[in-house]
């Protein structure tokens, strides 16, 4: 009988135990933060080890300012831009590290393939680097958060801002494979619908390297606009030989998917004149500044969107994480949805059922070689796109969890 | 190029006992996932090794086969929703069927000419992939369910499924062991090694050659089939030229025309992919051609192949 009450007293012990270390509720005593990304292939300039530094930075900023009690643990990884990689780092960090969220992603396959995975084991997933649209729509899931910017936004973005400045004849250069091809519908669509015309297209292969025969097209149709309807090295490539050609600046052209790393590696000479639309700036307010100045002391470039949104998702979710006083996925994905993003790169930034975060974006013009007046000053922003415009309206969305 | 007899062969079914040991118990030791990866390229390498170790032909479009194969049984779980066995049988047969048609393309041809009709029949594969829907271009064919092998064991458990992965591995070693140690294998090293001798003494090279690059390519796409229900993906990586070139790597590596070779390079490669970028970064890819080089030019039999040339030094000593 002694021994059972002793059993007895024991298990109430334990249990308080438990219930007084359940506190923090989180799993582990810590939250642990995945950042699987591209470290040594295209893209890691535009995410990779900016991502992390940006990664780090939001951690150390959330320790100082809100002191959590519990800790915060950061993993990262190279997935190559290869599907099956993340796919396995994915699982890997969930089954034996016990990883919480699994953030970047950049490349939409391994997007995708992470999705399915955070989504068989319960864990969150933050993507800041991927730009397909598909994340939100087809294949949306309740785990999943696209913080930075999708295609639709940058596309449909500079689409609209370039025609109803004035740009209203369109020529698209457009790699033939379906990104390509969804790219140069989405944009074509807003030309039309915005008052402009497309008066032709070429669809070049990809990927490809000489633009030269698509070029001339483009510059005998005798469009204001050419659309570069493609991405990554062959829109660089594409700008390169459109400057050596003598296109630009008589025609100007609009990339549809680009970043700053991109305007920094073509230089502003030939790029001079080009529209693009970012979800970032570094320069645009005394915030954006003070927080880009601190990354670029250590990382010696200026931050992308991506690398920008990568330290505002991982403080937000931080923050959802405390407030929620759990890493439970479900209760903290509710408590990120609720809470608005209010920093440095969003103001009343919202994440919605679909997963996608909204918020405003800008239309940038680059700048003439002799408008720059210190490094890294290639922009002027020449419009604010409100976040109800900047991306695609619910109304529109092929996500399931979207009830119509 | 002699095979290798005597001591290092009369002790291969006592190492292939113990290495099937290690290969039941892994698991526990090592990440499931990790291993069935190796075992994948592995058997992806020993098809390809078969070809080029033994037949003597060099195809730069294996691929071509890994990939087609992975998106076929990727599309017959997903979409038709057969179980995974009828998955994977669906991707080899397929696959089978692709190399039937590039092998008696290709094997018209001899040489440099072999490998580069090889080379550009995946490169059309590798647009198709690219272009049609169904395959999700270069977004992958993503969200492949694991099912229920034969309706019953559930294998979203990562030990059932690298049991039927190591399973699936066992079967196709053994194939290409059998096709290695059969009449038939003899014929094969005597057409890679003289091939005019081989037609003067009356066999039909061609059938022969088309018959090798059929298992081979069957093989290779049931490592791809397998693989996609491991990853419960299939991405464009299985069907870019990247990958033909890397199972040359790795082939070359283990040791090319030895049994356990593609293996060991298989398990190398993987290993260094898999483990090296997070500490070193970009310098992977630099890292790998420096592996490469010193192996061709110092130790060119590969891992296996030097391994076995030393026993067999000290074996008659």
């Amino acid at each position: 009988m002694l021994s059972r009450k002793y059993a007895k007293t024991a298990c109430a012990a334990a249990l308080a135990a438990l219930s007084l270390g359940a506190q923090a509720q989180v799993s582990g005593g810590s939250v642990k933060i995945g950042v699987l990304t591209d470290l040594s292939g295209t893209y890691s300039d535009l995410a990779g080890s900016g991502a992390v530094l940006a990664t780090r930075m939001a951690i150390d900023d959330f320790i100082a300012n809100e002191k959590p009690n519990f800790k915060i643990e950061v993993v990262t990884a190279d997935h190559q831009n290869k599907a099956d990689i993340a796919s396995n780092k994915a699982r890997e960090w969930i089954e034996r590290e016990n990883v919480d969220t699994v953030t970047e992603l950049v490349t939409t396959s391994t997007a995708l393939a992470v999705m399915k995975v955070a989504k068989e084991k319960d864990r969150l997933v933050i993507m800041n680097g991927p730009a397909s649209t598909p994340i939100t729509n087809e294949q949306c899931n309740d785990v999943s958060v696209h913080y930075t910017y999708d295609t639709y936004a940058v596309a449909n973005g500079t689409a609209k801002a370039v025609t109803t400045q004035g740009g209203k004849s369109w020529f698209f250069l457009t790699a033939d494979y379906a990104f390509g091809h969804a790219l140069e519908k989405d944009s074509s669509t807003v030309v039309l619908a915005n008052g402009g015309k497309v008066v032709g297209s070429v669809r070049h292969p990809f990927p490809g390297s000489d633009f030269s025969s698509f070029l001339l097209k483009a510059q005998a149709s005798g469009a204001q606009v050419i659309g570069l309807a493609n991405a990554g090295a062959d829109t660089t490539n594409a700008i390169k030989q459109a400057a050596e050609f003598g296109i630009t600046p008589k025609q100007s052209l609009a990339g549809l998917l680009m970043f700053i790393t991109d305007i920094h590696a073509l230089g502003l000479k030939s790029t001079q004149g080009m529209y693009l639309t970012e979800g970032f700036y570094w320069d645009r307010t005394d915030e954006t500044r003070a927080w880009s100045k601190r990354f670029f002391d250590k990382q010696k470039k200026m931050p992308t969107m991506v690398q920008a949104g990568q330290y505002s998702s991982i403080y937000h979710y931080l923050r959802a994480v405390k407030a929620a006083g759990t890493d439970d996925t479900s209760k903290v994905m509710a408590m990120m949805k609720k809470t608005p993003i209010n920093d440095f790169f969003a103001k009343n930034g919202q994440i919605r059922d679909d997963g996608r975060m909204v918020h405003d974006m800008y239309l940038m013009q680059v700048k003439k070689p002799a408008d720059s007046k210190y490094p890294w000053d290639y922009y002027t922003i020449k419009a604010t796109i409100p976040a109800a415009e900047a991306f695609q309206p619910l109304a529109l969305s092929r996500c399931p969890l979207i009830k119509k | 190029m002699n095979a290798p007899v005597s001591f290092a062969e009369s002790k291969l079914p006592l190492l292939l006992g113990a290495l099937f040991v290690i290969g039941l118990i892994a698991p526990f030791a090592v990440y499931p996932t990790f291993l069935m990866k190796i075992l994948c390229y592995a058997l992806f390498a020993c098809a390809f090794n078969l070809l080029l170790g033994f037949a003597g032909l060099l195809s730069f479009g294996h691929a071509a086969f890994l990939g087609t194969a992975g998106y076929v049984c990727g599309m017959m779980v997903r979409d038709v929703g057969v179980t995974p066995e009828v998955g994977i049988l669906a991707g080899t047969v397929a696959a089978g069927l692709l190399g039937w048609l590039f092998g008696w393309l290709a094997i018209k041809r001899t040489g440099i000419y072999f490998a580069m009709i090889t080379l550009a029949l995946a490169q059309m594969v590798f647009f198709l992939a690219i272009q049609i829907k169904e395959t999700g271009g270069e977004d992958g064919l993503q969200g492949v369910p694991r099912g229920h092998l034969f309706g019953l064991l559930d294998l979203s458990d990562n030990i059932a499924m690298y049991y039927l992965v190591f399973a699936i591995f066992c079967f196709g070693f053994f194939v290409i062991y059998r096709t290695i140690h059969s009449p038939f294998g003899q014929i094969l090293k005597a057409i890679r090694e003289n091939e005019p001798r081989a037609i003067s003494l009356g066999y039909d090279v061609a059938k022969f050659k088309l018959i090798a690059f059929i298992i081979s390519a069957a093989l290779a796409g049931m490592a791809g089939a397998t693989k996609t229900l491991v990853f419960q993906l299939a991405s464009l990586s299985d069907v870019h030229w990247h990958a033909s070139g890397e199972v040359v790597l790795m082939t070359l590596l283990g040791g090319l025309g030895t049994i356990l070779g593609p293996v060991v390079g298989a398990a190398t490669i993987v290993t260094l992919q898999t483990q090296m970028p997070d500490s070193v970064g970009s310098w992977v890819t630099v890292i790998m051609g420096v592996i490469f080089v010193i192996c061709v030019l110092s130790f060119r039999r590969g891992i296996v192949g030097e391994l076995q040339a030393l026993i067999k030094r000290s074996g008659v000593n």
